[in-house]
This record gives structure tokens, C-alpha cells and sequence, in this order.
């Protein structure tokens, strides 16, 4: 039973991170650039869900919503301010801008929200779920995130194979001057990206706060640096990559905490992380680049 | 220094006698090299025009120009009397211009048809709000744009390919797509980078065929960069002919075949002959 309630827990775990790792994979795969910054989004998400929540006593869902909607603009804000203006600029100034932005997320929250803990109240207050006479507690959480996330995924799939606004975007990805040429706007298709990565963010921040209730204004970095890991490890640029990526990382977390040792629990995500890309440096989904010689 | 004719020549069949593309003085450097100057050009609106010379003469260095991939360092272009100064590539595209690239630069892991559908989808003004507004009238569109990628997709036989990745086609059909998807975006001229390159000659035969239909059943210009000259000299209207970035020759295909400046481009001039078969 424990196995069965370890599994559950590594992949609801797992479906935080593929939703956070989506929106590094698809920044990363339209914009060619890491958005260091994504895991602080994921920060003010939970932050604005927590504020309307305690102080403006609105309903978790609509909280839900508002979190998204100000992810999004503060997404595409950063976006606009922060990268676009270096879009000819190197892939290192580019990197060490999304540091600077990250370090800015963080210590804007610090002197809003202040250094002590906030207690995340859940955003689906019912109680788990007892199976088997109580040998298997499913909490409501877990339920939720992973349907949320498999919910996230056939709509994002449908969005980009069948919309026109996700059919410029994939063209994008594979060869911009080409799409360019194609009439296709190149910033409307980057900043779309960044809405959308944002406002999952803003979703993965609830989550993961609901399951684990301390909110301080670096709650998004250690997920983020995960979730960029898993988008690496299923293949970055690849939107199913980053799911599976997301889950198995989730998966090993949980075991390696339960079966191993809880203090080296993030090491072994790491180890893995680092055999993998030993044996297919692409990432488990990742896709061959083509390099002309 | 040669004379170049200056008098473009526009179709007799033409009723509206502007030219679709105009170019005056175009130049660009790269760094202190000069790798275009003093390039003018007028492309009338249903001609088939080619532009030819010596390898690198600078005459992909023209088609981004034209496009506006590269912006340049003086001259104008006018297309269908407008400016595309201080316009990106993407602004240009909507304008009217579309081309395809000397190594085919399709995108390679969607379908047939969805390149296509990139190609139709963006001829239409595509700002964030239309986009956002666009999800809602979605089926009506869809249909609408699936027929009309069909339809472009038939116009090259390749409408039973249309789900087929567009990667994984044979190269002959990979160009072909890449003319289709050109055209999906409803261009008034279309720019082509050595269509006929690395194809057999019943392929280039089929090739200048559908240049020829291309041209007489969407009414547009189409402007060819080729080494086949067999091609060149068949369906060009009007030549143009670059050596080191700057017009030596233009003409009707009679008047670049005798034309003394030309030859002496692409062969070197009678005396060096002499020397290099000395030495």
C-alpha cells in the first residue's frame, strides 16, 4: 500500500513539474532562450491566489483565475521589457538577464509580502479520500493536480496542431525566418507563449501551495530548477517531453525520499538527471538537431 | 563601363502597366564589403523575370533584400507602389511578396497541409487581438482555409500527400510544396532561389510548365533566380544579370545571349582565356 500511495503522490508531484516544465519548454522552444524567471512567476501566482483568498474572501476559483490573469500580464510584461529588447543579443546575455529578472520577482515579493511564511490554505478544502479501510489516503489535491494537468496537456496539443494561432507558433519554433517570411508576427507569437506559460505557472504555483502549504517568496525557485530539469530530461522544445519528464522526475523525487533517504532525495533527482543526458543527450522525447555542415 | 538598357519591359498582356516591384539604387555593405550597389530593377505585373550571374554575384543577397531580411544601405524598393522601407519581413510578406529558398526550408515536422495553412493563415493581418478573437469563429475558418489548401495543394498534384509529413516527402516534391506555400500567402510576386536545382531535366521541364501556369492563373509576377539556362533563356521575359553585386546586363533573353558584357562574365574575358591556357 505504501508503494501504491508513494506512486500516486510521485506522480501528482510529477504533474506540478510538467506543468511548470511547459512553460519552459515552450519559451524555450519558440524563443531558444531558458526563462529562468518562469519559477518566480510561479511565486506570484500563489502569492495573488493567497491574497484574494484571506484578504478579499473570494471563492478558490475565481482566486484561481485572477492568479492567471496577473501571471499572464506580469509574463508578458517581463517578456516585452526584459527579453525582447535583446532578441538580437546573445543566448548569455539573454541567461543572465532571466537570472536578474528572477532575483527582481523575488525580492519585489519580499518587500510586498515580507519575509515570514504564509499558510497556503488549500484550494480544494475536502477531506482525502480512505481506501482499502484506510490504508490508502488519496488527498483531494493530488486528484485535482493530476486532472488539471492531463486537462492542460489535450488542450494544449489541440492548440497547437489545430488553431492558426498554434500552427504560427509551431512554425516558429522550426525555422523563424522562414515563418517570418510566411507574414507570420514573430513577437505576437513569442509574447502569446509567454501568456500561456504564465498563466500555467500561476496554475502549477495553486497546486503545488495547496500540497504544500508554506508560501515565502522563494517557494518558486527549487520547484522551477525541477521543473526546468524535467523539461530537459523528457526533451526540451518537446511539449509531451516535458509531461513525461515532469511525471518520472515527480516519481523519483517521492521514491528516492521514501526508500532512500529524504536528504538526498533532490541529489538523486540530479544523479538521474545527469545519466540520462549522458546516454541521450537530447532528453527521453527530445528530437536530433540537425546541424548543417 | 557597359550600357544598361534602362526600359523595363512590361507585358504586352498587362492592362495595368505600373510595375508590380521596382527597385532604384539599391545597395547594401556588409562591414566595408559592398555586396549589392546600384541594383534597379522594374518587374512588370504578370512578367516572368529572371535574374542570373556567376556564383556569388549577390543574387540571393536581392531576394533578402526584397523581403526585407536584410535591410538596406541605400536605394529604395517600391512593391505595388508602396515602400517597404522600415517594414519587417513579416510586413512585407502581407504586402504581396512571397518567395522560397535556394535550400528548401519548409517546416519539416508538420504536414503537408499545415504548411500550407501557415501560409494562407498570415496573409490575412494577424495582430494578438485578431488572433484571440479568431478562436471563436473557429470551425468556419478552418473549413474555409482547409479548401483553399486543398485547392493550392491540387494545383500541384499533391493533394493526396496533404497529411503526410512534410519532412519525410522525396525533394522534387519538397520544392513543389515549398512554391505552394508561397502562394498560399496570396503574393502579387514570388520570388524563387534556384527552383530548378538538383532536378532531372523531365523535372525542370515540368517545373517551367508550372511556372508558366503559375503565372497565368494566379496573374501575379514571378522573379527567378537559376543557373539552367536552358530554363532562364525558355520562360524569362526579361533578364537581368549580376557579376560582383552590380547589373551588367538587361534584356529580353535574345539580348543577354549576345550580349558581349555577359559572356565575358561567365567565361572570362578572351585574353585571360588565352592566359590561363598558357599557364
Amino acid at each position: 500500500m505504501t508503494f501504491i500511495s508513494n506512486l500516486i503522490n510521485g506522480i501528482s508531484l510529477g504533474s506540478v513539474y510538467a506543468i511548470i516544465a511547459l512553460g519552459y519548454t515552450m519559451v524555450y522552444g519558440i524563443a531558444k532562450m531558458l526563462n529562468f524567471a518562469h519559477g518566480d512567476v510561479i511565486m506570484v501566482g500563489a502569492y495573488i491566489s493567497f491574497c484574494a483568498t484571506t484578504y478579499l474572501n473570494l471563492p478558490p476559483v475565481v482566486s484561481v483565475l485572477l492568479a492567471m490573469a496577473v501571471c499572464t500580464v506580469l509574463g508578458v510584461v517581463i517578456e516585452g521589457l526584459a527579453y525582447k529588447p535583446l532578441r538580437k543579443a546573445s543566448s548569455l546575455a539573454v541567461l543572465i538577464t532571466a537570472i536578474g529578472v528572477s532575483y527582481f520577482l523575488q525580492n519585489v515579493a519580499l518587500l510586498i509580502w515580507g519575509s515570514a511564511p504564509k499558510t497556503f490554505s488549500s484550494i480544494v478544502p475536502l477531506d482525502s479520500i480512505a481506501l482499502f479501510g484506510g490504508k490508502l489516503i488519496i488527498t483531494v489535491e493530488s486528484i485535482v493536480t493530476v486532472v488539471a494537468c492531463i486537462l492542460i496537456m489535450i488542450l494544449l496539443t489541440l492548440f497547437t496542431k489545430k488553431t492558426r494561432m498554434g500552427k504560427g507558433m509551431r512554425a516558429v519554433s522550426e525555422d523563424k525566418d522562414a515563418a517570418e517570411l510566411m507574414g507570420i508576427n514573430v513577437n505576437v507569437s513569442i509574447s502569446v507563449t509567454f501568456a500561456i506559460g504564465s498563466a500555467l505557472a500561476a496554475i502549477a504555483g495553486v497546486l503545488l501551495c495547496s500540497a504544500y502549504p508554506v508560501l515565502v517568496p522563494t517557494t518558486g525557485s527549487m520547484p522551477g530548477i525541477k521543473a526546468f530539469t524535467a523539461a530537459v530530461f523528457g526533451g526540451i522544445g518537446s511539449i509531451p517531453g516535458a509531461m513525461v519528464g515532469g511525471i518520472l522526475l515527480g516519481i523519483i523525487e517521492i521514491f528516492s525520499k521514501s526508500y532512500i533517504s529524504t536528504a538526498l532525495s533532490d541529489a538523486i533527482v540530479f544523479a538521474v538527471l545527469i545519466v540520462v543526458l549522458l546516454v541521450k543527450p537530447t532528453g527521453i522525447l527530445g528530437k536530433k538537431i540537425m546541424e548543417k555542415v | 563601363m557597359v550600357p544598361v538598357p534602362s526600359n523595363a519591359i512590361i507585358p504586352e498582356r498587362d492592362i495595368d502597366k505600373t510595375p508590380i516591384l521596382e527597385t532604384h539604387h539599391l545597395g547594401i555593405d556588409f562591414g566595408g564589403l559592398t555586396a549589392v550597389d546600384e541594383f534597379s530593377l522594374t518587374v512588370g505585373r504578370t512578367e516572368i523575370a529572371g535574374l542570373i550571374g556567376p556564383n556569388g554575384a549577390g543574387k540571393t543577397t536581392v531576394f533578402n533584400l526584397l523581403t526585407n531580411v536584410y535591410q538596406p544601405t541605400r536605394g529604395d524598393i517600391i512593391l505595388d507602389g508602396r515602400t517597404t522601407a522600415r517594414k519587417t519581413a513579416a510586413q512585407v510578406s502581407r504586402m504581396g511578396i512571397a518567395r522560397t529558398f535556394q535550400n528548401i526550408r519548409l517546416f519539416s515536422e508538420m504536414s503537408v497541409i499545415d504548411n500550407v495553412k501557415v501560409g494562407l493563415h498570415n496573409s490575412i493581418n494577424q495582430s494578438l487581438a485578431a488572433s484571440i478573437t479568431h478562436l471563436f469563429g473557429y470551425g468556419k475558418s478552418e473549413k474555409k482555409s482547409r479548401d483553399e489548401a486543398l485547392e493550392l495543394l491540387d494545383f500541384f498534384n499533391m493533394a493526396d500527400l496533404a497529411e503526410h509529413q512534410a519532412g519525410s516527402l522525396p525533394y522534387g516534391e519538397q520544392r513543389r510544396l515549398e512554391i505552394a506555400r508561397a502562394l498560399a500567402t496570396h503574393p502579387c510576386i514570388i520570388l524563387l532561389d534556384e527552383p530548378a536545382a538538383g532536378m532531372n531535366p523531365s523535372e525542370t521541364t515540368e517545373l517551367m510548365e508550372n511556372i508558366r501556369r503559375i503565372r497565368d492563373n494566379f496573374h501575379i509576377a514571378v522573379m527567378l533566380i537559376e543557373h539552367d539556362m536552358n530554363l532562364v533563356m525558355n520562360i524569362c521575359e526579361g533578364i537581368c544579370v549580376l557579376d560582383h553585386g552590380k547589373v551588367i546586363a538587361k534584356g529580353s533573353p535574345e539580348e543577354i545571349k549576345s550580349n558581349p558584357a555577359v559572356i565575358e562574365a561567365y567565361l572570362g574575358r578572351k585574353k585571360e582565356a588565352a592566359e590561363d591556357a598558357e599557364g
